[in-house]
């Protein structure tokens, strides 16, 4: 085969590709947020968007994320295919009300008159020293509500592709890009290769446990997996990739194979997506588990600012290969 | 009341229409009152009652492709924007032949065939949807305005404050309608507003903006077409604050101990409808026969929309989770 047309991008180039594709196929598309345009995106992910398509293609919006994001909402309604950039997922929180209450809910509540074709990006995750108001995961937050779709991006190639499966969605889709994914590189992969956006994927085949992990979580998860594998313990690593729908089939295809599971997630352990996830496997695979489904997530605390106390606070690899050998039955 | 220098392009037809259609919402809420005692309409219901020149003043001079944007107290806007006394009713039956499929009730009207957009149960929650809709149509340069009404509660939420200032900024043909009925909820304006005289918060945002007697029907539909023939013409945004007072409680529930009896009768006295049935009587030749007779025309219509609301039918539990996401059909 020839090797001629490989491309190594970063996750940054990955998602730019992305939006200057969507910005070229359909004249619906645009993008808005908060310093998209002239600063060239908070993360530099829209960095020469504005050059290339005007600004009212790419539009930097005040600081008023309820308003901004509802108003990607009304223009959803009315016919446009905005892409709406909110610069964190912390800042999220001033627009819950337009995502929880209009986003999801109109649709249903209209008796199925209207839908609602809207992307939302927003960065999340911890690990850049921001301390514990620029270091959230809540992605389990929107996860939770119905009406919403909820992708968690975590390679270089999912950074490709999956905003266009989102744009081609008929109802409002988040994309959570981790922060520390954005520096990543990697070769992209055909977009034949790529998976539809609701399907989980197995990153790492494996028959002793699996280990179930998204977004920013992915890299360290599998570095785990090595350690263990050199060990001699085979962990299968599944990125979810949708949190939600979530892609049951795929995590009770691998239960049935492994016997165990321990989630790793960024986000707090106390009703978080492991605990989603872990009370599921529990309804729908009791029979299939040789041990207790164990979870590692960020210690319950606010994110703190010193380095070792936010990779303390943080999931870590260790964290993970600890977790796997307190199984019963693995080592 | 001083009509005769400004009825301008209404005539004696005009304004009876005007009367009738105010008629047409005052017995229809009035029914509802009694269906709501009788438990045939449930949840959360506001009455209209007091305020209807406002919806019938605005909507007079709405072409079919406008949108409006409304409340929870929004049985008035549905009804003078055309939509049937049968949807409606039958949504607060909770009925298939509802407006919504019976889904959302007294405060979730929704039309696509009148471009009626709620129907939103969170105060100020629909002005980001307002600016969203507006912002499309300047995009796809279609000609059309979106008129966004919401109660004086609103002006105290920050998407308000947002919307306005989103509108202003990018030019959008928004007709923003501030039903000043003195009362959110139970706490009176002066306890709530630094400025009670909230044109001025808007005009703050360089739109036009002006106070009209929320009370005065003619007034009312003169400013509306005046601010909408300047809007169609692109030059943005405008604001127009109708002081008005809520004859009813804030809903079924409210047993209004925050004001006095004494000041609900002074405001009764110069009602929308005894107003006009007054002017019309002294100028116009109108009888208290001919308001009977709208009366009892208007009644038959309200008889034959609960019938047909009794008869509705109940939406199949089967059909729960549907439109909670667009059905995508595969082939």
């Amino acid at each position: 085969m020839a090797e001629s047309t490989q491309v190594t991008l970063t996750y940054r180039e990955a998602v730019r590709e992305a939006l200057r594709e969507a910005l070229e196929k359909d004249p619906r598309v645009f993008l808005m947020g908060e310093d998209v345009g002239r600063y060239g995106g908070c993360y530099a992910v829209s960095k020469g968007l504005i050059d290339q398509f005007g600004e009212d293609r790419v539009m930097d919006t005040p600081l008023s994320e309820s308003g901004f994001v509802g108003a990607g909402v009304g223009a959803a309604l009315a016919g446009m295919r905005p892409i709406v950039e909110v610069m964190t997922v912390n800042f999220s929180l001033l627009a819950l009300d337009q995502i929880v209450n209009n986003a999801a809910t109109i649709r249903h509540m209209s008796g199925g008159q209207f839908n609602i074709p809207l992307v939302i990006r927003m960065a999340t995750g911890a690990g850049r020293q921001l301390a514990a108001q620029h270091s959230h995961s809540l992605e389990c937050w929107y996860a939770h509500v119905p009406g919403l779709k909820v992708l968690t991006p975590a390679t270089i190639s999912d950074a490709r592709y999956v905003l266009e499966m989102a744009l081609h969605d008929p109802d409002p889709v988040i994309i959570f890009e981790h922060v520390m994914l954005y520096n990543e590189e990697a070769e992209l992969l055909p977009k034949e290769q790529i998976a539809a956006m609701d399907k989980a994927v197995i990153r790492r085949a494996g028959q002793d446990l699996s280990l179930i992990t998204y977004g920013g979580s992915l890299g360290k998860t599998l570095v785990a997996a090595d350690q263990l594998a050199s060990e001699g313990i085979n962990a299968e690593v599944i990125d979810l990739r949708c949190l939600r729908p979530l892609d049951k089939t795929t995590l009770l295809e691998s239960l049935s194979r492994t016997h165990r599971a321990v989630l790793v997630d960024e986000s707090w352990k106390t009703g978080g997506m492991a605990a989603e996830i872990s009370a599921m496997l529990m309804e729908e695979a009791f029979w299939d588990l040789d041990a207790p489904v164990l979870r590692v997530c960020s210690q319950e605390v606010p994110i703190p600012y010193p380095e070792h106390l936010e990779r303390a606070a943080l999931p870590q690899v260790a964290d993970i290969i600890a977790a796997v050998k307190s199984l019963p039955g693995v080592l | 009341m001083s009509l005769q220098d400004k009825k301008l392009h209404l005539g004696k037809n005009d304004l009876r229409e005007l009367l009738y259609k105010m008629l047409r919402i005052r017995l229809f809420e009035e029914r509802c009152a009694e269906l709501y005692t009788q438990e045939k309409i449930r949840g959360f219901l506001h009455l209209y009652i007091g305020e209807e020149a406002i919806a019938v003043g605005i909507c007079q001079s709405l072409l079919s492709d406008d949108r409006l944007v409304c409340t929870y107290r929004e049985h008035g806007h549905a009804l003078a924007r055309g939509m049937s006394m049968t949807e409606v009713m039958a949504e607060m039956f909770g009925r298939t032949n509802g407006c919504s499929r019976g889904r959302g009730g007294s405060m979730h009207l929704f039309s696509a065939e009148h471009n009626f957009y709620g129907g939103n149960a969170i105060v100020a929650g629909g002005l980001p949807l307002a600016v969203g809709m507006a912002l499309a149509d300047k995009k796809l340069n279609r000609d059309r305005v979106t008129c966004c009404f919401f109660g004086e509660g609103a002006v105290a939420e920050g998407e308000f404050h947002e919307s306005l200032n989103l509108a202003v900024l990018w030019k959008l043909p928004i007709l923003f309608i501030c039903e000043n009925n003195l009362y959110a909820m139970g706490t009176a304006l002066e306890r709530s507003e630094s400025e009670t005289e909230l044109y001025r918060k808007a005009a703050s945002y360089s739109m036009p903006a002006k106070y009209v007697d929320g009370m005065n029907v003619v007034e009312i539909e003169i400013a509306a077409k005046q601010a909408l023939d300047e809007i169609r013409l692109g030059q943005g945004p405008q604001f127009l604050e109708c002081r008005c007072y809520r004859f009813k409680g804030h809903s079924m529930f409210d047993t209004q101990l925050y004001r006095g009896k004494e000041e609900v009768e002074k405001w009764l006295d110069k009602g929308p409808i005894v107003q006009l049935v007054q002017w019309l009587s002294d100028n116009y030749d109108l009888t208290a026969e001919e308001v009977d007779d709208m009366k009892q025309r208007i009644n038959l219509e309200i008889d034959a929309a609960v019938a047909e609301s009794e008869q509705g039918e109940l939406e199949p539990v089967s059909d729960l989770l549907k439109d909670v996401y667009t059905e995508v059909t595969h082939g």
